[in-house]
């Protein structure tokens, strides 16, 4: 199937929804797609409409009413093709997606990094488990520790404990000079200290640990226990998940495979959120980590400049600044500490899809090396988890992207090729192999 | 004023499926990934050395929670919903699936 519309959102999170709203009054046709069951992104999963978030509501009922905009859920875009369109997989096959203008508001994902026993089940991201949980995945009466770092932990263990979870504690990488710095910072973003606050209450009684990060995963089969490394002292825990996340890494895939210029790890936009390349945005963490607020503010500001409505974008600039300039703050208080590049053990996986352990990866000067020796990132999700570690344990960058952008059955494949005439790299046998 | 306590939907429908052979009844709208986890079970695939795995990511980015759902191998239990008779294969069993 095909369809053509002037708009094309990728990303149905806070970013591609304020996009869609702030554009659809202009009349344009709009498509948002989304690789999810149900809008609203990562923060407002489980849908716009049940989230506690008076601004989901508000899009997600306006974007309802609108006429102009549809909304694809549980579509995959596989591929750029030729002349403004995208390959694209549905539950029923695949979709060509033409549009006039494109905006990328395709998110983050979790930067996971390998320590002994992290392959283990039971072993999830943090916000992993929380998405998880929040997909029916059974938390209830068990002993949970989240750990890594940033606020993200804190909104997860709320969403555990609220599942009644038993939280045993939190972790948190970065010392507490950094922390309580950045606490007394939330005095500038009122909002996020009255959310910051709602978090602690619920979260009374749950240890939370700064300065401290977790070694290791043990467990027969399953996970077990864990050991925590704090304050220069070892202890071991018992838990039956552990939910372990290192903050959160743009999602610039699509991005780069239409040719998007990135500076370190997230897509380069003008103060239109226009890309290098004509006709294509980018809002949200795609540009750089920076939270619900500033994906909001980018997708306004994208949508309207999309809509030919540039003049209209421009009031908002001074608030993408301030959100800015908390993401900035966020990050230096929550920068990963350099000891936490000396987890691995030698026989430690680093490349979960290609079983690729430390030994065999660490003595490769780049990433193109380690590809063509060992496998690393040559597997099913792509480089996208061992990419965002060997980033930090090896200070490798990932140089290149390949199609399909994610595993894409030779039905889809097939359909873009003869769409486009090109000839997409389907060599795997059988009409049911994902091709990666 | 903000209280935590959890929000009661009211009554879900129930739907049966079955995984790994094994009937099971799950709420209607939970995930695959979690369907397998109520039914006692952790692991969704198995490595390309034979470690059991489960879901990591929740959000479709790092492939360790894919099934063969329906005869359809490489399915990604956390953003696939359970529909009812939904046959399921997990890798729970070492050579399996």
């Amino acid at each position: 199937m095909r369809r053509a519309f002037d708009i094309v959102i990728i990303g149905a999170g806070p970013a591609g929804m304020a996009a869609a709203q702030a554009a659809a009054a202009s009349g344009a046709a709009i498509a948002v797609v989304d690789d999810n069951v149900k809008s609203g992104g990562q923060i407002w999963r489980g849908g716009p409409d049940e989230s506690k978030d008076g601004r989901a509501i508000a899009l997600w009922s306006a974007l309802r009413e609108a006429r102009n905009v549809e909304f694809f859920s549980r579509t995959r875009i596989c591929a750029p093709l030729d002349g403004k369109e995208l390959l694209a997989e549905t539950p029923d096959g695949a979709l060509i997606l033409q549009y006039g203008t494109l905006i990328l508001a395709t998110g983050a994902r979790e930067r996971l990094l390998p320590f002994p026993g992290w392959t283990l089940p039971g072993v999830t991201g943090a916000g992993g488990l929380q998405a998880l949980s929040k997909g029916g995945y059974p938390v209830a009466g068990k002993r949970v520790v989240v750990a890594g770092s940033g606020p993200l932990l804190l909104a997860v263990a709320a969403t555990l404990k609220i599942k009644g979870a038993e939280v045993v504690a939190i972790f948190e990488q970065a010392p507490w000079h950094r922390v309580a710095r950045f606490g007394l910072s939330l005095a500038l973003t009122p909002g996020k200290l009255k959310q910051a606050m709602q978090l602690r209450a619920t979260l009374s009684g749950v240890p939370y640990r700064a300065g401290s990060h977790v070694v290791a995963a043990k467990g027969k089969d399953v996970l077990e226990k864990i050991s925590v490394m704090q304050g220069g002292r070892r202890r071991e825990i018992d838990c039956d998940y552990l939910a372990c996340g290192y903050g959160l890494i743009p999602n610039v895939e699509l991005a780069s495979a239409l040719g998007c210029a990135t500076i370190d790890g997230a897509v380069r936009v003008d103060g239109l959120q226009r890309t290098s390349v004509p006709d294509v945005f980018c809002a949200g963490e795609g540009t750089g980590v920076g939270g619900v607020d500033l994906s909001l503010v980018e997708g306004k500001i994208a949508g309207l400049a999309a809509a030919q409505r540039s003049q209209d974008a421009e009031p908002h600039f001074a608030e993408r600044e301030r959100w800015r300039a908390f993401a900035r703050r966020l990050e230096r208080a929550f920068a990963l500490r350099p000891d936490l590049r000396s987890l691995c053990e030698p026989d430690t996986i680093v490349c979960r899809c290609e079983d690729v352990a430390h030994r065999s990866l660490a003595s490769h000067p780049n990433w193109r090396s380690a590809k063509l020796h060992t496998r690393c990132g040559m597997g099913p999700c792509q480089g996208r988890i061992c990419g965002g570690a060997t980033g930090f344990l090896y200070g490798w960058t990932q140089d290149s992207i390949r199609m399909p952008l994610s595993p894409t059955r030779i039905g889809s494949l097939l359909a873009g090729g003869e769409a486009a005439g090109t000839e997409l790299n389907a060599a795997a046998a059988g009409p049911d192999t994902p091709s990666a | 004023m903000y209280t935590p306590t959890a929000i009661k939907p009211p009554m879900p429908e129930r739907i049966e499926l079955f995984i790994d052979g094994r009937p099971a009844t799950v709420d209607a709208g939970v995930s695959v990934a979690a369907a397998i986890a109520l039914a006692g079970a952790m692991v969704t695939r198995r490595s390309v050395g034979g470690a059991p795995r489960a879901p990591v990511c929740g959000m479709g980015i790092c492939q360790e929670c894919r099934v063969t759902i329906d005869g359809r191998a490489h399915r990604l239990a956390c953003q696939t919903p359970c529909t009812p008779g939904m046959r399921i294969v997990t890798a729970s069993v070492r050579g399996a699936a």
